[in-house]
């Protein structure tokens, strides 16, 4: 429906979208606007953002999109708490590029800083309330600062009976002004709706079997797609035999584009069975490099991309100095998004237009990405947000969206596609493997004097942005190349302080060109990251890089309190300067009754079930929000087997939207952060990925031994809004590590930490 | 092809369909429902799980041939947004879910395990669940939920 027809039919008033694509985050800082390199235009025009009936109900629009983190709800808490309006009374549309602002793509815990602060919808919402108190003083004939707004009445203070709805003063007309920067949001300390636990809109519909996802599209003549993926990595199609499948009930038509199959169907499972009867021929693969030396591999991996996010130069000549030198190397495996239902997406190409149902997190960029695979002007295109199953980054939502878009095409009427389990998981994005390599010269009181870091990590492809679709399966295997590698060594001197992946410790200074921006007292310090090409496409899975680098910190922070005899704890404070950061690690160890001595704990016998505690730390992305968690955990010593007890988790994001809607994601967050700590590791074989399924790639069951998961939510009223949907998961494998350590002695340095790895860490105590 | 007869929250619909379709694919495609979900097609996530006869079945590997004329039940039958059942408002209660594809298979698991097992305490309840997965890791949550829906049972 476009955006004139929609507001017709809802009752609101009709307006042009956002003429002006100006670029608007009024307001911001420099930090923030650095991490929302995947923000879209936005919209500097009042209309675009909201819009109130004559009936009085407020409809907003945003280009943030509910991934089932609950931000739709906090948004419409944002709009109802702006504009003086009951929660009910707002109407949220969400992620269409007919209807509502361009903002990119949802992602990188940026919503809330976007969206909750001084720009973009929280601005919006403060320029509509101030614009019609002044329209109600002109009415009523008296000055703002005597009138209240209330739930859609502004009254005159001193005589309630002189009043007048939003409805009398703006209702069915456009406002037709800009945003105002000046216009003053309201202080959290003021707040009704926001800061509330307001429960999630959707989860009434969700219960009941009839939310519309993705999956549950259905549009009139629409047919099913099967999409039939190599073999092997790199294979590429030999002969396609459409006689093996002519005949069958149902089918349409094979569709072959380049390496692309796929077949269309009448019904879901003809579309299968077609699919698996289909004769394909396919070159064999490329040839993978072996799973067991993979980090070795990385690390001797040629060309390389090379960045240095700080160099003091003064680290070497520290080393030499050292009273003593520690070092530890840290591995990470390939993870997947793996997202419980399979992607879907449903597309209807025809006559040179194309509309693209989508849970993709990347609305707006997909529109011009999807334009340019199927050969059409990106204003034809029309992407619609539908919720998909959770996404945690860049699951198979983009390719499987273009895999409709190509059937549809193809076809000439809308298709749905479905992925199978294997199909998802043999080729999406999955997330970064990394060597990390760390190294810290101590004075002789035990201070570290300077830290040197160097990492290895695999990339190809990734979120296909506005113009490489071939950074994801689909786009690939219909021509496209995925975003061009370009290899640079050595490494040029960094030109500003940016820690968005996190590959800087807590712990350093962070000063780059005279200005510091760590969180952190060690002068001397040097991060050298080098990127390789990586033999599957790769994506931002929840905290990318972030979440290895940070395991590889906290790590080697409780490596360097023990090898000093410090208690991790006190060792990690008298290296901070973030007073915030300090306040998240003294928060969540006393939460967990954090009892003050080095690790590893005293008296460690060798055998049966072993207990201990640690600690882990960030301010994630450098710059948007603050966790700490404290893990207890049980080691079984003849097994190997790690068991978490408890994770206590202290957060600030600055002022708290939804404190319920906050713990759900600390919780899932430490929990997904756990799974991915003790169990998941993406393998392969020479030729293909063997994780095909949830035999091959096993994560936390619901039956699972659970941990306790407590949360101390810290209220930052005067602080600026940060994410929060990524610091839980970020900081749970150094906590689960560190407590290993504390429990038995015995450090695990690569993740996951399978009871054979465990085992073999005990084993190797001296 | 066969004309087959299904009898899904207490209507009976008759269908043309392959008798080795699997029954969610009738349930979600030919009755357009929304609660049995495709998760992995293999009976590995329960995600598309719905009560057979009362028992919980797995209808992504279950042929609607076998399960024609028997009386289905998915998560629509057994409440709705106005009147939730019991174990939707636990759902409700406890918020617990994030993106909540995976409820489906949460919610009919437990009900069915419950329904036969209403005396069951913690350690069994999360035996019942242990095939079922949640990917956003709402497993606290979830395993409230359903120990206050048990509590009610009980009561």
């Amino acid at each position: 429906m476009k955006r004139r027809s929609f507001l017709k039919h809802s009752g609101a008033l009709v307006v042009g979208v956002g003429a002006a694509r100006v670029l608007v985050r009024f307001g911001v800082d420099p930090g923030l606007v650095q991490a929302q390199r995947l923000d879209g235009a936005g919209s500097n025009q009042l209309d675009a953002w909201i819009a109130i009936g004559a009936d009085g109900n407020v409809t907003a629009y945003t280009g943030k999109c509910e991934l089932g983190h609950g931000l739709y709800t906090a948004q419409t808490q944002l709009v109802a708490e702006e504009l003086g309006v009951p929660f009910g009374r707002v109407k949220l549309v969400q992620c269409d590029t007919a209807l509502t602002p361009d903002q990119g793509t949802t992602s990188g815990a940026q919503s809330h800083p976007t969206n909750f602060n001084t720009g973009n919808l929280a601005l919006a919402g403060a320029t509509a309330r101030e614009a019609l108190l002044q329209r109600a003083a002109m009415r009523l004939g008296v000055p703002v600062d005597q009138l209240a707004a209330v739930d859609g009445v502004i009254s005159v203070k001193a005589d309630p009976s002189k009043k007048v709805s939003y409805g009398d003063l703006v209702g069915g007309r456009p406002f037709g002004l800009a945003l105002n920067p000046a216009a003053r949001r309201k202080h959290p300390r003021e707040w009704k709706v926001l800061g509330t636990p307001v429960p999630r809109v959707e989860i009434p519909a969700i219960v009941a079997g009839q939310f519309e996802y993705v999956h549950n599209v259905r549009v009139p003549g629409m047919l099913h797609g099967r999409v039939v993926r190599p073999p092997a990595v790199g294979a590429t199609v030999v002969n396609v035999d459409e006689s093996s499948v002519s005949g069958l009930p149902g089918l349409v038509r094979v569709v072959v584009k380049k390496n692309f199959v796929g077949v269309v169907a009448e019904k879901p499972w003809q579309a299968i069975q077609a699919a698996g009867t289909l004769k394909v021929s396919w070159t064999s693969g490329a040839g993978l490099p072996s799973h067991r030396d993979f980090h070795d591999v990385l690390r001797r991996q040629k060309p390389t991309r090379d960045t240095f996010l700080v160099n003091s130069k003064d680290v070497d000549e520290k080393f030499t100095a050292a009273a003593k030198v520690v070092k530890a190397t840290y591995l990470f495996p390939y993870q997947m998004h793996g997202s419980i239902g399979t992607a879907c997406a449903v597309a209807d190409v025809r006559d040179g237009n194309a509309t693209i149902w989508s849970a993709t997190q990347a609305v707006f960029p997909l529109k011009t990405s999807a334009a340019m695979l199927l050969g059409l002007q990106p204003a034809n295109v029309h992407v619609i947000f539908k919720m998909g199953p959770g996404c945690y980054g860049c699951n198979g939502a983009d390719p499987v969206s273009y895999d409709a878009a190509l059937l549809s095409q193809a076809v000439g009427r809308p298709v749905r596609v479905q992925l199978t389990r294997k199909d998802e998981m043999a080729w999406e994005n999955y997330g970064f493997a990394f060597v990390i390599d760390e190294r810290v010269a101590l004075t002789a009181d035990g201070t570290i004097a300077a830290w040197d870091h160097e990492a290895w990590s695999p990339t190809m492809g990734g979120r296909p942005g506005a113009n490489n679709p071939g950074n994801v399966v689909t786009g690939y295997l219909a021509g496209f190349e995925p975003a061009a590698f370009t290899p640079r060594s050595p490494a040029p001197d960094p030109a500003a302080f940016a820690n968005n992946s996190n590959g800087v410790p807590s712990y350093v200074s962070g000063c780059v060109s005279g200005r510091c921006g760590g969180t952190g007292n060690i002068a001397s310090q040097r991060v050298l990251t080098h990127n390789v090409q990586s033999p599957f496409f790769t994506g931002p899975l929840r905290s990318p890089e972030r979440l290895q680098n940070t395991f590889a910190h906290e790590s080697f922070m409780d490596e360097i309190a023990a090898a000093v005899k410090s208690d991790p704890v006190e060792y990690r404070l008298r290296h901070l300067s973030d007073p915030r950061l300090m306040e998240v690690v003294r928060s969540a160890a006393k939460g967990a009754g954090w009892q003050t001595r080095p690790s590893p704990r005293p008296g460690i016998r060798r055998t049966g079930v072993a207990s201990g505690r640690g600690i882990s730390c960030v301010l994630y992305e450098g710059d948007n929000g603050y966790c700490a968690m404290v893990a207890e955990v049980e080691v079984n010593q003849e097994t190997g087997r790690v068991t978490v007890a408890r994770m206590v988790i202290a957060n600030d994001c600055g002022p708290i939207s939804n404190p319920d809607g906050l713990r759900n994601q600390l919780e899932g967050g430490a929990l997904q952060g756990l799974s991915r700590a003790l169990l998941e590791e993406v393998v392969w074989d020479d030729q293909k990925v063997t994780s095909v399924d949830w035999r091959t790639y096993r994560p936390l069951y619901l039956g699972a031994d659970l941990p306790t998961i407590e949360t101390v939510l810290i209220h930052q009223p005067d602080a600026r809004a940060t994410g929060a949907g990524e610091t839980a998961v970020t900081v749970a494998a150094g906590a689960i590590a560190n407590a290993i350590f504390d429990a038995t002695g015995a450090r695990v340095r690569q993740a996951p930490f399978t009871p054979e790895r465990v085992k073999a860490a005990l084993d190797s105590r001296t | 092809m066969s004309l087959l007869t299904f009898n899904v929250n207490g209507r009976a619909h008759s269908l043309e369909v392959d008798p080795a379709t699997p029954l969610l694919y009738v349930l979600s495609d030919d009755l357009e429902l929304r609660g049995p979900k495709f998760g992995c097609g293999l009976g590995q996530c329960g995600s598309c799980t719905v009560l057979v006869k009362g028992q919980a079945v797995r209808s992504c590997v279950t042929t609607a041939g076998s399960v024609a004329g028997a009386q289905i039940t998915t998560l629509e039958g057994l409440g709705t947004i106005d009147k939730p059942h019991p174990i939707q408002q636990a759902f409700i209660d406890e918020q617990a879910m994030q993106c909540g594809f995976c409820v489906n298979g949460v919610i009919m698991t437990a009900k069915a395990f419950l329904d036969r097992n209403p005396k069951a305490g913690g350690a069994q309840i999360r035996q019942a669940m242990s095939g079922v997965l949640c990917r956003c890791a709402a497993h606290g949550r979830m395993l409230r939920a359903i120990t206050r829906y048990a509590k009610g049972v009980k009561a």
